[in-house]
């Protein structure tokens, strides 16, 4: 049995580890700090928390002010407050000036569970990649968000991290595992049909791969870690390799990874792009893993999509 | 640099005249609004401000957010008249290239501490420059210009909360309270008075003043300096497009650029030696 851990623990132990070692970390947090575990940063370093109150707008440019004075702010709360609702005030007073903010979001897409369509963010990635200056980072699971705080704090501007409420397996605790911003993940070699996914969706293209090998398909899975900027080069050469491409994520099937793969293949080597996510609709109030066998976020999906491209590939 | 109320007044007609010249010259602009916060600009740049076109990222200097963004002129033309760039830059304001952009970019314009131009944004920013000089223990004030119209966005109230509870007593803001928003008057297009009750039921130390006259301004910025655990907000009445006698209490010179001839008809009735 693989451990369960969020990758918003994992953020939240990150930051107070890298928070004690760096005071310019400040970090902001709007009346959510025990859900975004924004609080453990809290309890280690209670001088540089600062609740902003249910007033999201007001926190990003907030933090976008700390930041002209040379403070790295961590900003946190549900995705859907921050890429939604705030969307204005990080562009125009984060990324616009290309300000030091980092919007570490949790609570994104359907496994936020039974708070509903509401407080499900599935259009975050979308809004997010789409603004200039942006990075934006959806990690898969507890090592990889730790590595991706890490490396946005180094990182001199702005900043997007996409977080989970729910417990994902811990795919990537080995010795060779290394986190590069903008660099693909290849976990898995195959040449028959490349499935790219990311955050929680990794896991279940790594299923997804077992499934397709007793059937004797090889698929190449690509983690990308990083949707901006996107490992261009990756996805190139698994168009080129594989010829039909599946993406996977837990985001409307409309402006995130699976668009973005799409962007890099027409312009590159234009194959066939299958897209798993949430197909244009919202979701609902229910337990996170049934919403995700409802709503098609599964292995069985990627596979039965992988087969469909196969098919279209012929 | 502290300059007597006759030298600010001089001051102040420079700034006048740069305005009306730059906008005639980018046929586009926000005259009425810039026109009416030139004694508060003028007093922070010329008499308050701690800072220096030398070292314009001096971390103790003070900062000023210009949170109604559209008022850019009047930063622009304080901005050039005080070094930071060349006067030539205000007349290539607008124009593709330049520096000067329609709202202020920080990044482009030397002096300036935060872009700004979508309204309720600004004075967060200064917050969170109060907060960061607070933690840092920091000697350095922050000053922020909102219009009265911009009181409609909730963010500002947001940010007004927040500055009383964290006691940003490093913290003044300005309201240029010319009662003219695009639409027309404030009372008839959302009403947001009465503005210094606001004020005050958010916790800030408020001070109402006339926002032409110069020593009152500099009385006000020196009362906000003594108050202990709150931030200031000083209420100026002003006139929009003063200066100007045709775009005196005219809305529709919000955002409207004055011809040629209007042109040297504002430069003859500013007057003043340069």
């Amino acid at each position: 049995m693989m451990k369960k851990i969020a990758t918003r623990e994992a953020y939240g132990n990150t930051l107070a580890e890298i928070g004690k070692q760096n005071e310019n970390i400040v970090v902001l947090d709007a009346d959510l700090s025990k859900s975004t575990k924004t609080a453990v940063f809290k309890g280690e370093c209670p001088e540089r928390f600062l609740n902003m109150g249910i007033a999201e707008g007001n926190m990003m440019t907030v933090a976008a002010g700390l930041a002209t004075c040379g403070k790295i702010p961590f900003a946190s709360t549900f995705a859907i407050f921050a890429a939604g609702r705030a969307f204005e005030q990080i562009r125009n007073s984060i990324a616009y000036p290309k300000l030091n903010v980092k919007v570490c979001a949790t609570h994104a897409g359907i496994t936020v569970g039974e708070d509903g369509a509401s407080h499900q963010a599935i259009e975050d990635i979308s809004l997010m990649r789409s603004i200039p200056n942006m990075v934006v980072i959806c990690p898969s699971d507890a090592v990889e968000a730790s590595a991706a705080v890490k490396a946005v704090a180094e990182y001199n501007g702005p900043c997007y991290v996409r977080l989970g409420r729910l417990g994902v397996n811990v795919i990537n605790d080995n010795q060779e595992y290394k986190f590069e911003m903008g660099k693909a993940v290849k976990l898995r070699e195959g040449n028959e049909v490349a499935i790219i996914a990311t955050g929680m969706m990794v896991d279940a293209a790594l299923e997804a791969y077992n499934i397709l090998a007793e059937e004797g398909i090889k698929a190449r899975v690509i983690n990308i870690h990083t949707i901006k900027p996107i490992d261009e080069d990756a996805i190139a050469a698994a168009a080129r390799d594989c010829g039909v491409i599946v993406t996977a994520e837990e985001h409307s099937v409309i402006g995130g990874l699976g668009s973005a793969v799409a962007e890099v293949v027409t312009s590159t080597y234009p194959v066939p792009v299958l897209r798993v996510g949430v197909k244009d609709t919202f979701g609902e109030s229910g337990s996170p893993v049934e919403l995700l066998e409802k709503y098609g976020l599964t292995a069985d999906e990627i596979v039965k999509a992988v087969k469909k491209g196969l098919e279209l590939r012929k | 640099m502290k300059k007597t109320c006759e030298e600010l007044r001089e001051v102040a007609k420079i700034l006048r005249k740069d305005i009306v010249k730059m906008l005639t010259e980018s046929k586009s602009g926000h005259p009425g609004g810039s026109l009416s916060a030139v004694e508060i600009m003028t007093t922070l740049y010329f008499d308050e401000m701690n800072i220096n076109p030398e070292n314009c990222s001096n971390p103790d200097r003070d900062r000023f957010v210009l949170s109604k963004g559209h008022a850019a002129p009047v930063l622009y033309a304080a901005l050039a008249e005080r070094g930071f760039f060349a006067k030539e830059e205000l007349m290539k304001l607008r124009k593709t290239g330049a520096i000067l952009q329609g709202h202020p970019n920080m990044n482009y314009i030397p002096g300036v501490d935060m872009s700004t131009g979508s309204l309720g944004q600004g004075i967060s920013a200064a917050v969170g420059m109060a907060l960061a000089g607070k933690l840092d223990n920091k000697e350095y004030r922050v000053y922020t210009l909102l219009g009265d119209g911009e009181l409609g966005e909730g963010q500002v109230w947001e940010a007004t909360m927040c500055a009383s509870h964290y006691k940003l007593n490093n913290l003044t803001a300005f309201v240029d309270f010319n009662g003219l928003q695009i639409d027309g008057d404030i009372t008839k297009v959302m009403n947001s008075l009465p503005i210094d009750e606001k004020f005050e039921a958010f916790g800030w130390n408020v001070i109402c003043i006339d926002g032409h006259d110069i020593e009152a301004i500099k009385n006000a910025i020196n009362e906000a300096k003594n108050v202990k655990d709150k931030p200031t907000v000083v209420v100026c009445k002003t006139i929009k497009g003063k200066g100007v006698s045709f775009m005196e209490n005219q809305a529709g010179w919000h955002g409207a650029a004055p011809s040629k001839e209007q042109c040297e008809q504002a430069l003859a009735e500013i007057g003043g030696d340069k």
